[in-house]
């Protein structure tokens, strides 16, 4: 009864007697899930063109954050750190491309889905190798004291989060709708043969989507570092992204927006509102629950294609 | 020249349908058996029989789970950890309820509830497919794990989370869990137990069962026109592969690890067990333990081969490279032959049936 309670009345009651605390909460999560967002956005860019599920994205995320700090504890200015980490993740997409994914060209999907977790492993390794596996503070002045809109506490660093989402977004959406580049990635994203056919280089544009990952990888890898901290957890960081690419379906970039906003607000409100009523801690599989009880009605995710059947 | 088959005739049905049909395999297996029962306990030591064998044992076990479930019903699983920490919690809760029921109905009967779980688990399996459902499978990963570490009444609320193993004998005298335990005891113990198992395994991939996972993995929507039911069909891959996989939890922490607590089976250990399968082979029992054997021996080979090569390396960087190396030779395999060990191990066959005369 007591715990039916605290179900059902208990968190509703809450909410109504305390309407700006619930608006907060909710505040927070939306912010905290553009930045799962950050990391989805990665996986939907080489699903999409690809079709690689790429469990490396979380290791890309890391490694970018590391190369980035690494180079300015080295003395490097943060200007020139940004770039050098940009060279080193397209290097990184091209050496991707030669040695795991052009080996691997018409494998079954779960074969490359197991070469990107040997690349994850590759990637966490050789980046505490080279730039130490110790907690690193990455510090790019982006201000982070909390403030006051009309009543509601915003950390301003999920703000700054949010506007280089949005940004993040809004950049991608243009190199896809207006460039060449980006028409010939949609071509081969959807269908890899017609797109051969008619003279688009598959195996360029692999690399190139591999870079675009990597870059969007290392601004979610700035926007964690930051807030967390520049370290290995950042890895697992990347499993929260998958919960929002089913609800966003695989191939949707608004889709790991939407995902991501949805997964973040549900997450925090389950936590604070009904996480008593389990004991706590209920953040750790909440987002996947979340995510499996809405895959039962849509099975492609909420912007994903149509599943289409053929025998 | 040793290995041919030319010259066995089959004379009966039975004879056809054996589980091994080439006398040479059959050799091979019965002496692989005495070496096992015989030789090994004589032979090994303490460290070799609890370090590399036991977790060879159980690990070859839950690989075995997973494979009938993956490799052989095509259904993609992230959810091996949680699976196991449920078969070795029931088996703890069971073991301790009931004292006086012998360890190998513990066992079983954690499998058991295992397989109810995994079922329960296995519905959303109808409505999705590939890559969805490996997300899906994490839901179950975490959301276990969090119970098992939340609610103290699965740990008889001990303060620490970790439950231990008590003392249990299979008859009279010998214990094979408990601290009166000795290593041979418990490798004869776990050695009997998973080859049981592995031949059922063998036995009901080869059956109407295996053929109908088979057929649901190759392509669903046809097997269903041909009168295969998907939901019958999924949800026994989802109960035989828990079932195995929750008895091998039940053995890690029983016998390889006597004490164990809920973290121990995080998403690591999925992945890890999921790493297994795809070294050895997808759809192969052998092959379940060949990669079991390869994930278990490839770590203590690394961290032992500097000092095999006399280099002295600070443990900080071995364990990165050792995560480099790890990598490196998991995607170098899927180039070299993504069908696992089990594929090289037939062309080893093929090659031997011709030497030394191949035209």
């Amino acid at each position: 009864m007591e715990f039916l309670n605290a179900i059902f009345v208990a968190p509703f009651v809450e909410i109504w007697e305390y309407p700006v605390f619930f608006v907060e909460v909710v505040v927070a999560g939306l912010l905290s899930g553009i930045m799962y967002s950050l990391v989805a956005l990665g996986f939907v860019l080489i699903f999409k063109a690809s079709g690689v599920f790429n469990f490396a994205q979380g290791a890309m995320v890391l490694f970018a954050a590391l190369t980035l700090v690494g180079l300015m504890e080295h003395g490097a200015p943060t200007l020139i750190a940004l770039i050098g980490t940009i060279v080193v993740m397209i290097i990184l997409a091209l050496a991707i491309e030669r040695v795991v994914l052009r080996p691997l060209v018409n494998q079954e999907p779960i074969i490359l889905f197991m070469a990107t977790i040997g690349l994850s492993y590759f990637l966490d390794g050789f980046g505490q190798l080279v730039w130490g596996s110790d907690i690193k503070v990455l510090d790019l002045g982006i201000p982070s004291a909390p403030m006051e809109y009309g009543g509601i506490l915003v950390n301003q660093f999920d703000l700054v989060a949010a506007l280089v989402a949005g940004l993040l977004v809004a950049t991608l959406a243009v190199f896809f709708q207006k460039t060449r580049i980006g028409r010939a990635l949609r071509a081969v994203a959807d269908d890899h043969q017609a797109a051969l056919s008619v003279g688009i280089p598959l195996k360029t544009i692999w690399a190139i989507v591999w870079s675009v990952a990597g870059l969007v990888g290392l601004v979610a890898g700035i926007m964690w570092g930051t807030k967390l901290g520049v370290q290995f957890s950042l890895t697992f960081v990347a499993l929260k992204a998958l919960p929002v690419l089913i609800l966003g379906g695989f191939t949707s970039i608004p889709g790991a927006i939407v995902g991501g906003l949805i997964i973040g607000v549900g997450e925090k409100v389950a936590e604070v509102f009904w996480g008593p009523a389990f004991g706590g801690a209920i953040e750790d599989w909440f987002a996947y629950m979340l995510a499996l009880a809405f895959l039962l009605f849509r099975p492609q995710g909420l912007f994903g294609d149509k599943i289409i059947e053929r025998v | 020249m040793f290995y041919r088959e030319a010259g066995q005739f089959k004379t009966s049905y039975s004879a056809d349908q054996a589980i091994f049909p080439i006398r040479q395999d059959r050799n091979f297996l019965v002496a692989l058996f005495i070496f096992a029962y015989l030789a090994v306990p004589m032979i090994a030591n303490e460290y070799w029989l609890s370090t590399i064998l036991l977790p060879f044992l159980v690990f070859g076990l839950a690989a075995l789970g997973l494979n009938i479930l993956t490799g052989y019903a095509g259904q993609l699983s992230l959810g091996t950890g949680g699976f196991m920490a449920t078969g070795a919690f029931a088996a703890y809760k069971l073991a301790v309820a009931f004292p006086d029921m012998n360890i190998v109905f513990v066992f079983l009967l954690s499998g058991v509830v295992t397989a109810i779980v995994g079922v329960l688990f296995g519905i959303p399996s109808l409505r999705i497919k590939g890559f969805y459902l490996a997300v899906a499978t994490l839901a179950a990963q975490f959301f276990l794990v969090w119970v098992y570490n939340k609610f103290g009444w699965f740990t008889n609320y001990s303060s620490s989370g970790v439950i231990s193993a008590p003392p249990r004998a299979v008859f009279g005298d010998f214990f094979v869990t408990g601290s009166s335990a000795g290593a041979i005891e418990k490798y004869l113990f776990t050695l009997t137990l998973v080859l049981v198992l592995a031949l059922a395994a063998k036995n009901i991939v080869r059956s109407h069962i295996g053929r109908s996972w088979m057929a649901i993995r190759d392509m669903d929507i046809a097997a269903e026109i041909i009168g295969i039911k998907p939901l019958a069909t999924k949800l026994t891959a989802f109960a035989v592969s828990s079932f195995y996989i929750g008895i091998a939890g039940a053995l890690w922490a029983f016998i390889y690890t006597s004490s164990v607590e809920a973290s121990a089976f995080d998403i690591s250990r999925s992945f890890q067990i999921l790493f297994m399968i795809i070294i050895g082979g997808l759809g192969s029992v052998m092959g379940s333990f060949l990669g079991a054997a390869f994930i278990v021996l490839l770590p203590i080979f690394l961290s032992n081969a500097p000092t095999l090569f006399g280099v002295t390396v600070a443990v900080d960087i071995i364990s990165h490279v050792e995560f480099m190396i790890f990598g490196a030779l998991i995607i170098f395999f899927l180039i070299v032959e993504p069908h696992g060990l089990a594929r090289l191990w037939q062309v080893g066959k093929e090659k031997l049936r011709l030497w030394p005369f191949p035209y």
